[in-house]
């Protein structure tokens, strides 16, 4: 007993602050993607020809990248010659409708919020049962973090359950196998009205790595209807637990800290890009020979940064 | 009899090279193996060049003291093949997938069931005999039936209680007590190793990295092997330092999941609650490096994609002790209490006689007794240099299952500490071309992921396009150990059981 004590003791108390508290992301971590229109040639579409997932394309003259597919894998940021893409570190990138998860400029945060009657119902007690469609394992990964004693999801409220019969809605992952379809279908059947669905992933959203296999059905909304699409792969806990908090209203729209985290992420993405130059290789050296420029505009290193992650020196 | 070609974990050779057995031949190479100290690493089938009709097997075997790895093949004439199984029951499932993939009956199969539920790769030909018109059924297939008196049946899945990924178990059971369970996937099957064919394209990656979300660095490394191999890359040694620091990452992170998990199945919730942390302590550390919790764009072929400097490294340093020592009390918690030793000790048992007989690898391996790790057996990268000890317990229970992961958990937490201390200097990556790998090759990858021995087979046409892609993930050789572990045990004792196994579906339907 005095060693379990101990080890509580030892242990303490790790429940991230959030939403109090700006979430702490590796400063590596590739979030929310931003576009520089004004670095884009006309005709230029070497980035596209990078993608895996076809997630880059040309609409009404400008390129847009589809975040429900984009594996973030930066192969594009990589191959773009003109350094028209960066990854920040926007978290925020849940969106209600799928539409709203293509990116043509800067990223900004989509909106989130269920109707009215939906959220008055869920908004303070939210129960979902997970189906797992044919993913890599990976975004259950993350929503099993959501369990743990870092993000603590109970206390807002939302829990998962072992039976949809006890559920309020779905949350997904998975391109949605051939093989899982029928289960998935049913397990939606058998959720009580109303109710939600939530795909949670590259995979649920579009079919991710495995778009257009003919063994997979390119995401949950070819099954069933989705309310909500939270984009990734796999999304990390905090951009899944805000598109929660999101859709429940349970956020402040422009928390206190907001203005300067998003200063720091602009400032470390910039130092991402800078990085490329220690890359050997002759693609990246020639990406920054145009960066190189760019990142006199970088915006000043705040006075007073925020603790992400960045080793000390 | 021409005996098999012995190469390296991580060469190409000319499948020239390869000898084509006799079929009697090439079947009394797989079942005498295990009496020659081998086992069956891989057995799969590959479409014959230039419009021939027909099949051809290709075996792997590993043969562990040496280091060495046996390839041969073998022409099927028909569409039927006596099977090995009966003598060989490391092949039992490696059968089954030739049955599905390609139409051939491995005659006397015991156990002949589909196995993700796909049509065969060669339209007219079904080992079952089923009607072109008609697409298989995941799931339905006879399963195994114990009829008598009070004998019940209890099926679960594929959607489960936990977040967790689809499978179907079916029990046989008297009362609370198991004669078999009988593990029926497939849920997951989204046609990867079929999309594999003809690349590398610039999906390939993508799919490398997702064979199983949890073993990227693993299942990455193992390509960017392959890869380098056939493209004559050689790879700088700080890369393979920092491959290394990925690899052990990846263990710690899912070992101490894994205790977490083991800890509150039994209800031990202090360890439940801190080791779920400590995993997302862990896996904070691979995103030092890359930014990616899974690891994902880590391991890039020719290298890695990401270098770390002096403050980083000691920075990692510092976090990788605290949540060292912070494992060390969670988990000394756990495996000194009575009450847990009371429930792991003796449950899910598999004699080592058996781990033998079904080839199981990895960490089920070592809890058994056997010393089998790859790291160790067939090092490539760092573990040429640096020497992990191989962690083996002898009891075979869940006990030796969470012990070893404990073991581990230690020695790759040294191996870290090692390795950020004293990081080569040098690049971090060289330019592999993808792009003109070398034509009609044959390369076998070995790496220890933290489930246990990862195998990627590649052969290369007259293009050097992959004309096959095999993937062994290692859940393949040990998901019957599962299903060994249950019997003779109580049906209450399977979520227990399942977690100190902690298999891959999404490794295993590919
Ligand atoms: S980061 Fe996204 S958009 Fe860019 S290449 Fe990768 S998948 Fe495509
Ligand atoms: S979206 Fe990515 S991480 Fe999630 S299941 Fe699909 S492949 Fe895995």
């Amino acid at each position: 007993m005095l060693k379990l004590l101990l080890a509580r003791f030892q242990q303490g108390h790790r429940t991230a602050q959030y939403p109090e508290m700006p979430p702490t992301l590796p400063d590596r971590w590739r979030g929310g993607p931003s576009i520089d229109r004004g670095k884009c040639p006309v005709g230029c579409f070497e980035c596209g020809d990078t993608c895996p997932t076809d997630a880059l394309r040309i609409q009404s003259g400008h390129l847009g990248l589809d975040m429900g597919r984009c594996l973030f894998c930066t192969e594009c940021m990589q191959s773009c010659p003109h350094g028209a893409i960066t990854f920040t570190q926007e978290y925020r990138l849940a969106a209600r409708k799928r539409e709203a998860l293509v990116v043509e400029g800067k990223v900004e945060p989509r909106e989130k919020l269920l109707d009215e009657k939906l959220r008055r119902l869920f908004g303070r007690s939210l129960k979902l049962r997970q189906v797992s469609a044919g993913g890599c394992n990976g975004c259950e990964s993350d929503v099993n973090v959501l369990g743990t004693i870092v993000f603590d999801l109970g206390r807002f409220g939302i829990q998962m359950v072992a039976s949809p019969r006890h559920a309020d809605g779905l949350l997904i992952t998975g391109p949605v196998t051939e093989n899982m379809k029928l289960a998935l279908k049913k397990t939606y059947d058998a959720v009580p009205e109303p109710k939600i669905v939530i795909a949670v992933g590259a995979c649920a959203i579009s079919g991710g790595p495995y778009i257009d296999h003919p063994e997979v059905h390119n995401g949950a909304d070819s099954v069933v209807p989705v309310d909500l699409y939270v984009p990734g792969c796999p999304p990390h806990p905090f951009t899944i637990l805000d598109g929660l908090l999101g859709m429940l209203g349970r956020l402040e729209s422009e928390p206190a800290w907001m203005a300067r985290f998003r200063e720091t992420g602009e400032r470390i993405a910039a130092e991402n890009l800078e990085a490329m130059k220690t890359w050997d290789l002759p693609r990246a050296e020639e990406a920054v020979k145009y960066l190189g420029a760019d990142l006199r505009h970088a915006p000043p290193a705040p006075k007073d940064p925020l603790p992400v992650e960045k080793p000390r020196s | 009899m021409t005996a098999l070609l012995s190469v390296r974990s991580g060469k190409a050779v000319e499948r020239d090279a390869i000898p084509r057995l006799e079929f009697e031949d090439f079947r009394r190479a797989i079942v005498e193996a295990p009496s020659r100290r081998e086992r069956v690493a891989a057995l799969f089938g590959t479409p014959l060049q230039a419009r021939e009709e027909g099949v051809e097997l290709v075996v792997v075997l590993a043969f562990d003291e040496e280091g060495l790895i046996k390839v041969g093949s073998t022409v099927l004439s028909g569409d039927a093949f006596p099977s090995m199984t009966a003598e060989c029951p490391q092949v039992h499932l490696f059968e089954r997938e030739i049955a599905e993939q390609w139409g051939v009956v491995p005659e006397g199969h015991p156990w002949l069931k589909p196995v993700r539920f796909v049509r065969s790769q060669r339209p007219g030909h079904d080992a079952w005999n089923r009607p072109e018109s008609e697409a298989p059924v995941v799931g339905v297939m006879p399963f195994y039936r114990v009829e008598g008196e009070e004998v019940h049946e209890v099926a679960v899945g594929p959607v489960h209680a936990g977040v967790i990924e689809p499978g179907h178990f079916r029990f046989q059971c008297h009362g609370e007590h198991v004669f078999h369970l009988e593990i029926s996937l497939g849920y997951q099957h989204r046609g990867v190793e079929r999309a594999l064919v003809g690349g590398p394209t610039k999906r390939t990656i993508p799919y490398m990295e997702t064979l199983s979300g949890d073993t990227t660095v693993g299942h990455m490394t193992a390509y960017c092997q392959v890869l380098e191999a056939l493209s004559g890359c050689r790879v700088p040694v700080r890369a393979h330092a920092l491959r290394g620091i990925a690899l052990e990452l990846e263990r710690l992170a899912n070992h101490t999941g894994d205790l977490g998990a083991l800890a509150n199945d039994v209800g031990f919730l202090p360890t439940a609650s801190y080791c779920g942390r400590l995993r997302g302590d862990f896996l904070n550390l691979t995103a030092m490096i890359c930014g990616s919790r899974f690891g994902r764009s880590l391991v890039r072929p020719g290298g890695v994609g990401f270098d770390v400097d002096a403050d980083r490294c000691r920075l990692m340093l510092e976090r990788l002790q605290t949540a060292l020592r912070d494992t060390k009390s969670a988990v000394e918690l756990l495996l000194e209490s009575a009450s847990v030793g009371a429930r792991f000790e003796g449950t899910g048992v598999v004699s080592q006689e058996v781990a033998q007989a079904l080839g199981l690898v990895g960490v089920a391996a070592r809890a058994c007794g056997l010393e089998r790790d790859v790291r160790h057996d067939h090092p490539s990268g760092v573990f040429r240099l640096a020497h992990i000890p191989i962690s083996v317990w002898h009891t075979g229970d869940v006990f030796a299952r969470a012990y070893i992961r404990w073991l581990e958990i230690e020695r790759s937490c040294a191996f870290i500490g090692e390795q950020l201390r004293a990081l080569p200097t040098g690049k971090t990556r060289v330019p592999c071309e993808s792009k003109t790998l070398a034509s009609n090759r044959l390369c076998v990858s070995l790496v220890e992921g933290w489930r246990g021995e990862i195998c990627h087979v590649a052969l290369t046409d007259d293009e050097g396009k992959f004309s096959t892609y095999k993937v062994i993930d290692p859940s393949f050789h040990n998901w019957f150990g599962l299903s060994m572990a249950l019997r003779d045990g109580q049906i209450s004792d399977f979520p227990l059981c399942n977690k100190s196994f902690n298999l891959s579906y999404c490794g295993h339907d590919l």
